[in-house]
């Protein structure tokens, strides 16, 4: 029995099983589905539903530098610059500022010369700010009647009150300034933000360097005296300067950069420059908030099209449309070659659509797949185990979606990604490296040998692009069919490529030394494959590898360790061959030539450079350094082009493949188009809830039938039960009678 | 008794301090504070520089145990063993090393934990012991054989077997739960109703077979054939008497566990979308965040020796005859 306490009468099993009873009732009788994850209202209102797999570590726009964050991040912070959403190949606009940057050439003197000078020492960029730009309402700019900062110098009592940044009583905005973009650059200069970019930076924007290393001194002193940690202790950046980044008033500043880097626009689309309010930072210092986890780590302050609601990295996280945002509206022109004439349905129309967006964490695929079916999920990517389910692909080997995926009026987007996965050999070994003419026949022996066709298809159900050079599709300098191609591994035969024979490849490994892949000894060439793949899911991959290789009658020995070990082998240049990948940071080719340039070779920077392969071509390092301030154009494309002729003979890398993502989204999903490089893209995205909602009712009422056989055969198996019982009761009885009897 | 009890807790203390010195000696084996610097720093590039001021930041640039720069107590004290296992004998947990507040993210996620924890201990204890009882009943019967395969079938099939057709079965099939999601107060109860359910399931197998062998143990008892021959029905017997003393061989099993539930289960979380701590430690491991290892690696260890108390307490309270000296 259950004692109800509070009106001191006893719930007899009866009344609990009422109780019961009725919320189960109520539970039934709800107009939503039964399955339903999300309350009615949230479903007939536009919210998007979404999911991520990881939760973010950090929101601090100067800290994050991972998609799962900047998923969320990008929706709430604006820095100067965007991606146009649907133009191809991948421009560059102005999101808060009114135009893109003017920029103009100086001199050592600081005199303006001509873009063709030979005196060129430093960029100037000058940015005008749009006005009457708003931040997401917040304490941190919450004033008293004295002008003080009401919320910057919390007292014990008030922060008993507070759990989450929702909780205080009042908030307010500001207007978005110059002096915030300068703050946010000051902020990432502090090395104890530990901003991923900052050593990026410093070689280029002039000042910089010295300002970092002053501040963050001064920083670790006040640390040091006051004993505090570095999450609580306010440093005022405004009173130290960036000789090269100026305020110039209200809605204007300028960022010197030592030479000529037209790439630092592209950074300027990320959240790296995004404004920080130094309210806002102040008020995040303080203890009692950093105790609760509210950092500017973990509660962000922007003036994005959406502010973060709720903050729960283990569950949930919800944006809320920003009631502030400035006038922001859909492309009207730029579409897409190819693309869907729909997407300028919406053209010209105010941003954003969705009102709001739910994040939920889902760490397996299974859940995340079925709960997309359901309609749960507004789009989902396609995982191995759900492939087959989702996607047929036909003779011509052209992916469509499977006729249970059509039924539902479920559509899909395929985009082949700026990212190369390649195998590296490690131009420092003495047997896979060198630029001799036999070491190089060696690895473009391998290269033909390791069959990347076959691997997208066994491994990636024939998600990818075999890659020709470093250069993926969509970035400038990448050329495709016939003038693309790497003749060292493929020939042109009626409009395809085709992979160079075995026979071929074995000639070019007698040439290099080793006929049937046999050493002068006559033992067979053993090469070592670092990998940090070492669980059982990795087995298969690697036994492909091992038959690739054995096709040139080469033992592959694979050398598996843990990923902090496989690292230390590449940055000391360990290794033999391993591989690897590499993602673009912008679209322009110097973001991923810069992966073969010597001077970033790890074994030339001590382990910190990008170039794991450690190939170092004078050619091709003079080449580099011409092209990668060029703007884009014939001649830029002629020096690529040669760059990456003499990759393609040199072969550090046998080239991989670009890997091909695929997107499936429900019919009430409207305005979905990839894009790669964009992030804040969720506020051109629209929602048809009325229609969502009907399809979730429909794919998704209660089988009842099963519930009602089970009450059924409970209710049957009584009667039996209970004449067995009475049985075995008998039974016993009359054993002990009996036993009994035997004891008189 | 309260004598015993301060034993055990002072008893505690090495055992702790061997806990935080081997979790910290296994940790660095496997990680370099490099290494961690390079995983919590997330570059594409990370510079010399990146990582010395990660690691003065967080407290890694000092030596593990023994500080060959320190004069005096300072070189043990001013290491990285010391200063960070201190604070964790006050429970001040600190931050991760991503910079969240530990204690705050363990008492945010042990409800959920505790959520699907608690109803699936007290439903399978309460259920495998009903069914034991049920099964020791009628033993010997076809239907004794029938559960007891039945029994064995279950124990031999995966969890996750069970969770994924649940899952297909009770969510996408029939529409009744939600596949996976939480969510606070009474709105919860549709997401905890699987998860509940399928612990309770997969926990049968094992638990009606370990408490039907104690239930048959009893049974042939002198003390139940005088219950008998009084004229006690079976079920009185049974529930009245072969329960009561059956209780204490599953109580060393049983009570051990109550602490430690709040831990959570991994797999079962992270199917059913439960925001607990099931994958809390394993993250860390994964994101080689030794402020969380460290944390509820000591947070286990002092669960697990309350439970071992709890145990022992809960003894003298079953059984009279048993005293704590």
């Amino acid at each position: 029995m259950l004692i109800n306490k509070r009106k001191n009468v006893i719930l007899k099993p009866i009344n609990f099983m009422a109780l019961l009873c009725m919320v189960f009732a109520s539970f039934f009788a709800s107009a939503n589905n039964w399955n339903s994850p999300y309350t009615q209202q949230q479903i007939k209102q536009e919210t998007l539903f979404s999911a991520f797999s990881s939760p973010p570590k950090h929101l601090d726009p100067v800290v994050s530098y991972n998609s799962n964050e900047w998923a969320i991040l990008s929706q709430i912070y604006e820095p100067p610059l965007q991606y146009h959403y649907l133009q191809r190949p991948y421009t560059i606009e102005p999101l808060t500022l009114t135009d893109l940057p003017q920029t103009q050439y100086l001199d050592k003197k600081g005199n303006v010369v001509s873009k063709q000078s030979n005196n060129i020492e430093f960029t100037e960029y000058l940015f005008e700010l749009k006005k009457n730009i708003q931040y997401q309402n917040h304490p941190a700019f919450v004033k008293d009647s004295a002008n003080n900062y009401k919320y910057h110098q919390l007292l014990s009592l008030q922060l008993e009150q507070i759990s989450n940044i929702n909780d205080f009583q009042e908030a307010a905005t500001r207007e978005l300034i110059a002096a915030d973009y300068v703050y946010a650059i000051k902020r990432m200069a502090l090395r104890q933000n530990h901003s991923p970019i900052l050593d990026s930076m410093l070689p280029y924007i002039e000042g910089l360097e010295g300002f970092s290393k002053i501040v963050s001194k001064q920083f670790q002193n006040e640390l040091k005296a006051s004993g505090a940690q570095s999450k609580t202790l306010y440093f005022n950046l405004n009173n130290y300067n960036i000789s090269g980044v100026q305020v110039i008033d209200k809605y204007h500043f300028k960022i010197r950069i030592k030479g000529v880097y037209p790439q630092f626009l592209y950074w300027l689309t990320m959240n790296f420059f995004a404004p920080v309010p130094w309210e806002a930072d102040k008020f995040y210092k303080q203890p009692g908030l950093v105790e609760k986890n509210l950092t500017l780590d973990t509660s962000p302050v922007g003036t994005g099209a959406y502010y973060l609601a709720e903050n729960n990295p283990n569950k949930r996280m919800r944006l809320v449309a920003n009631p502030n945002y400035h006038p922001a509206f859909y492309p009207t022109s730029g579409l897409a070659e190819g693309a869907d004439k729909a997407l300028l349905d919406d053209a010209g129309k105010q941003l954003p659509f969705i009102k709001e967006v739910v994040y939920t964490l889902e760490k397996e695929s299974v859940p995340l797949w079925n709960k997309f079916l359901q309609g749960y999920y507004d789009a989902s990517g396609v995982s191995s185990d759900s492939f087959d389910q989702a996607v047929s692909i036909s003779g011509a080997g052209n992916m469509n979606l499977t006729e249970q995926m059509r039924e539902k009026g479920i559509q899909f987007l395929s985009q082949i990604e700026p990212t190369i996965y390649y195998f590296g050999f490690n131009m420092a070994d003495p047997i896979v490296g060198g630029y001799s003419e036999k070491q190089q026949k060696l690895r473009q022996a391998i290269s033909i040998a390791v069959n990347f066709e076959e691997y997208i298809s066994i491994f990636m159900n024939g998600r990818g692009l075999t890659a020709q050079g470093p250069i993926p599709p969509g970035i400038f300098g990448y050329e495709e069919a016939e003038k693309g191609i790497n003749s060292v591994v493929y020939n042109w035969k009626s409009n395809h490529l085709q992979r160079k024979s075995i026979e071929y490849a074995k000639q070019l490994l007698a040439q290099a030394g080793y006929p049937g892949g046999r050493t002068k000894d006559g033992e067979a060439l053993s090469l070592y494959y670092d990998t940090a793949a070492t669980g059982p899911d990795s087995q298969s991959e690697l036994n492909w590898y091992r038959k690739q290789f054995a096709k040139l009658g080469i033992n592959l020995i694979i050398r598996a360790t843990d990923y902090n070990r496989f690292q230390d082998k590449i940055r000391g240049a360990k290794g033999q061959m391993f591989s690897w990948g590499w993602n673009a940071d912008y679209p322009d080719p110097e973001n991923f030539l810069f992966l073969l340039y010597g001077g970033n070779a790890t074994i030339n920077t001590n382990g910190g450079g990008v170039n794991s392969a450690n190939y170092d071509n004078p050619e091709f390092n003079r080449l580099f350094e011409q092209m990668k301030t060029m703007s884009n154009g014939p001649e830029r494309l002629a020096i690529i082009k040669k760059m990456v002729t003499i990759a393609q003979q040199d072969a550090p890398w046998i080239w991989g493949f670009h890997p091909k993502s695929l997107a499936l989204y429900h019919s009430w999903y409207k305005n979905v188009w990839p894009n790669a490089l964009a992030n804040n893209t969720t506020k051109y995205k629209r929602i048809d809830a009325q229609e969502r909602y009907n399809k979730q009712q429909s794919w998704n009422s209660p089988v009842i039938w099963p519930l009602i056989l089970v009450v059924f055969i409970l209710f049957i198996s009584i009667w039996p039960l209970k004449r067995a019982y009475q049985q075995r009761q008998k039974t016993v009885i009359a054993s002990q009678e009996a036993s009994k009897g035997e004891q008189k | 008794m309260f004598a015993y009890i301060v034993r055990r807790l002072l008893f505690a203390v090495p055992i702790l301090i061997g806990v935080n010195v081997i979790t910290f000696a296994l940790f660095f084996m496997v990680n370099t504070p490099d290494d961690m610097a390079r995983a919590q720093l997330g570059a594409k590039q990370t510079t010399p520089e990146m990582i010395q001021s990660w690691k003065q930041d967080h407290g890694y640039d000092k030596p593990l145990f023994f500080n060959h720069n320190s004069t005096g107590l300072d070189k043990v004290s001013d290491t990285l063993f010391v200063q960070e296992s201190l604070k964790l004998f006050t429970f001040d947990f600190g931050q991760s090393d991503s910079g969240r507040q530990i204690s705050s993210d363990i008492y945010e996620r042990m409800w959920p934990s505790l959520a699907i924890a608690l109803p699936t201990f007290i439903i399978g204890l309460v259920t495998n012991i009903a069914i034991a009882l049920l099964i020791v009943l009628f033993r010997g019967s076809t239907l004794d054989s029938i559960t007891m395969g039945v029994a064995v079938a279950i124990m031999s099939i995966s969890g996750l077997f069970y969770i994924i057709a649940g899952q297909v079965l009770f969510s996408k099939t029939w529409h009744w739960v939600p596949i996976s999601g939480y969510a606070d107060g009474i709105e919860g109860i549709k997401f905890l109703i699987l998860p509940v359910f399928i612990g309770v399931f997969a926990g049968i197998g094992a638990g009606v077979r370990w408490y039907r062998s104690i239930f048959l143990e009893e049974i042939t008892k002198d003390y139940v054939r005088t219950a008998r021959a009084k004229g006690l029905s079976e079920i009185k017997v049974l529930f009245g008497h072969v329960l009561q003393n059956g209780l204490l061989p599953i109580l060393t099993g049983v009570v051990v566990v109550i602490p430690t539930l709040f831990m959570g289960s991994l797999i079962m979380e992270s199917f059913f979308g439960i925001p607990g701590l099931g994958s809390y430690t394993i993250d860390a491991i994964q994101s080689q965040d030794f402020g969380i290892v460290k944390a509820m690696v000591f947070l286990g260890s002092v669960l697990y020796i309350i439970g071992l108390i709890l145990t022992d307490i809960s003894y003298t309270y079953f059984d009279p005859r048993v005293k704590l000296s």
